[in-house]
């Protein structure tokens, strides 16, 4: 008799403290950072309310800087700022944080090394009503395929709050890349981030989920079904798109020989191509991808957008039911 | 402070540095690059407070930021007689494995270089910031740059141009290089831009000319009245009135020299015109 060892052992869960946005995240890592390091500066685009940027405008108003609606400037200026010393954080959404300015982040910030964080709200779907003109899903690809560039997408509140710290001392270009709804807050408060360093929720055996950004929590919805349907799932947090973390990757699919990547990003260079390039390179592996198939939004509620796009937990359990198929 | 003549000693050895960097590997752009050269020279030679102990921070030092990186020749040559790399290193611009790539970069960290620039109309917004960490670091010395006259039909400079006086960052001058010419062809031809004084002057800027930017006394009597105007709540623009490719009689008053590297009988023509002053590298 073939006995499921994985259903005689309880998947650990987590449990959500109370939703809350991701950007709120961002301007509370901010907030600390204002009183521990004087050498951050801000700078704003005329969104300081939606990048909650207020309290640290308020403690510290010679060190912030209104830019209006200027972000080309606003990254010039960045790199400017760290000539002096000074370590700036850029806000604004993150279509204006990227698409908008990408020559002016490739030659000033990027290939001038500058010590310059670009911190982008409202990224992907869950944008929500405005469309998708303010919804980018190629944010990603841009910011990674530029040498030097760190790209971070934590996936709650409290991680968002901790990446937001943590970048201060990283010398160099970071994109760190948050959004706008109330998600599900599930990781410790006061962690420890560590850029690059994958983070590893759930033990599974049959499957590998990695995830980033808001859809970390649904791969643990996902993991719950599957798990009660006697499918052992993997989930892994990659809140480090660059670096990646390639050994978690490769150890776990050395243990499950398949997986699925969910991101809210196109799958046309995201997180999914950049596991992808790492398993062709070391163990090719079933992979599925969650993740935009090409296209632009729309309008619609985030919870709408994100099933209509198929960016749920039902997507990813479908995936990973597909993936394990194929091993 | 060095004599008149000493600096145009030295801007005629920078003339023969760019014309002989640009001539060896067959590109570069010479004739931005000659018309800015008594620029330079005057700016690192008598204006600007420096150290060549290179250090990116620049804390107590004045700053310049090259915004039209593509008349590196000019920069690099300055850069190197002026004491911040060994002046046979102007051998090897534009080689494979070079410091001194097409457009300026610190990517191979060459001291004096704080940006890269080359991708146009960014510089300004650069010592726009560099200026602000200035005034946060109590650092009461300046922040320099120059532009390209047809680089300001890039709309970021608009944006950091509206920036820069809205704030009062009035611890920068902005120079620009007013030959009129551009790729294609005369800047009125191109995009016509009008008054580039009143442009400024609408937008809350002090705006002094210096109507012979080929001219060093010119130059050090327009650059003195333009740090006299810093510190008063506006930042200062200085506009340059050059002759683009001048100093080698046949590149001037023209645009067809702006990417463009000499033939061995054009180098010829163009030394025999600026005899060695400083010793060639």
């Amino acid at each position: 008799m073939i006995i499921n060892l994985q259903s005689t052992t309880k998947m650990k869960t987590y449990t959500n403290t109370g939703s809350k946005d991701t950007r709120s995240g961002f301007g509370a890592g901010l907030t600390e950072l204002g009183q521990t390091n004087e050498n951050v500066v801000a700078l704003c685009a005329d969104l300081i309310g939606s990048l909650k940027m207020d309290d640290f405008k308020a403690n510290h108003p010679e060190r912030f800087y209104q830019v209006g609606i200027a972000e080309a400037n606003m990254i010039g200026m960045a790199a400017g700022l760290t000539v002096g010393g000074k370590i700036p954080f850029t806000g604004t959404f993150a279509n204006f944080s990227t698409g908008r300015v990408y020559d002016q982040i490739r030659q000033s910030v990027a290939y001038s090394g500058k010590n310059v964080k670009i911190c982008a709200s409202h990224a992907g779907l869950t944008l929500g009503e405005d469309g998708a003109t303010h919804q980018i899903l190629e944010d990603i690809g841009l910011m990674k395929m530029l040498p030097g560039m760190v790209v971070i997408n934590p996936c709650d509140y409290n991680q968002t709050k901790a990446a937001t710290i943590a970048i201060a001392e990283h010398n160099g270009p970071v994109y760190l890349r948050f959004g706008r709804p109330k998600v599900a807050n599930f990781t410790p408060e006061n962690q420890t981030f560590e850029i690059g360093k994958a983070v590893h929720l759930t033990e599974g055996s049959d499957v590998t989920i990695v995830a980033t950004g808001h859809l970390v929590w649904e791969a643990l919805e996902a993991a719950k079904t599957l798990d009660e349907k006697g499918i052992s799932a993997e989930v892994i947090n990659i809140h480090t798109i660059k670096p990646l973390d390639d050994k978690a990757i490769l150890d776990s699919v050395a243990k499950t020989g398949c997986i699925v990547t969910a991101e809210e990003h196109n799958f046309l260079g995201g997180l999914g191509e950049s596991v992808a390039r790492v398993l062709a390179t070391n163990k090719p592996t079933p992979q599925e991808f969650v993740a935009t198939q090409d296209t632009f939004g729309e309008s619609g509620t985030p919870a709408q957008l994100m099933d209509k796009y198929g960016l749920n937990s039902a997507a990813i359990q479908a995936a990973a039911e597909r993936v394990m198929q194929r091993k | 402070m060095p004599s008149t003549q000493q600096l145009e000693d030295l801007t005629t050895q920078v003339r023969r540095d760019i014309l002989r960097m640009v001539h060896k590997v067959n590109s570069g752009h010479p004739g931005g690059s000659l018309g800015c050269a008594e620029f330079f020279v005057t700016l690192y030679q008598d204006i600007m407070e420096y150290s060549t102990d290179f250090d990116m921070n620049g804390i107590g030092e004045d700053l310049f930021f090259l915004s039209n990186g593509h008349i590196s020749p000019v920069y690099y040559s300055v850069l190197a007689r002026s004491g911040f790399f060994p002046v046979d290193e102007l051998n090897t611009f534009r080689l494979i494995n070079s410091r001194l790539q097409g457009h300026p970069t610190t990517h191979e960290g060459l001291p004096g270089v704080r940006i890269a620039s080359g991708s146009l109309g960014q510089g300004m917004s650069v010592a726009i910031g560099a200026a602000q960490a200035k005034k946060l670091n109590k650092d009461s010395h300046l922040v320099y740059s120059l532009h390209g006259d047809g680089e300001l039909q890039e709309g970021q400079n608009w944006e950091a141009i509206m920036y820069a006086a809205g704030n009062q960052v009035d611890n920068l001058i902005a120079t620009v290089d007013l030959n009129g010419q551009q790729i294609d062809g005369s800047t009125d031809t191109v995009l016509p831009m009008g008054s580039l004084r009143a442009k400024f002057e609408a937008f809350g800027w002090t705006v002094v000319d210096i109507e012979n930017g080929n001219d060093i006394e010119s130059i050090l009597k327009g650059m003195a009245e333009a740090k006299s105007k810093t510190g008063q709540g506006k930042p200062v623009c200085v506009l340059l009135k050059t002759v683009m490719g001048n100093g080698v009689d046949f590149m001037m008053h023209t645009h067809a020299w702006h990417g463009k590297a000499p033939n061995d009988e054009q180098l010829e023509i163009g030394l025999s015109q600026n005899p060695e002053t400083l010793g060639d590298y």
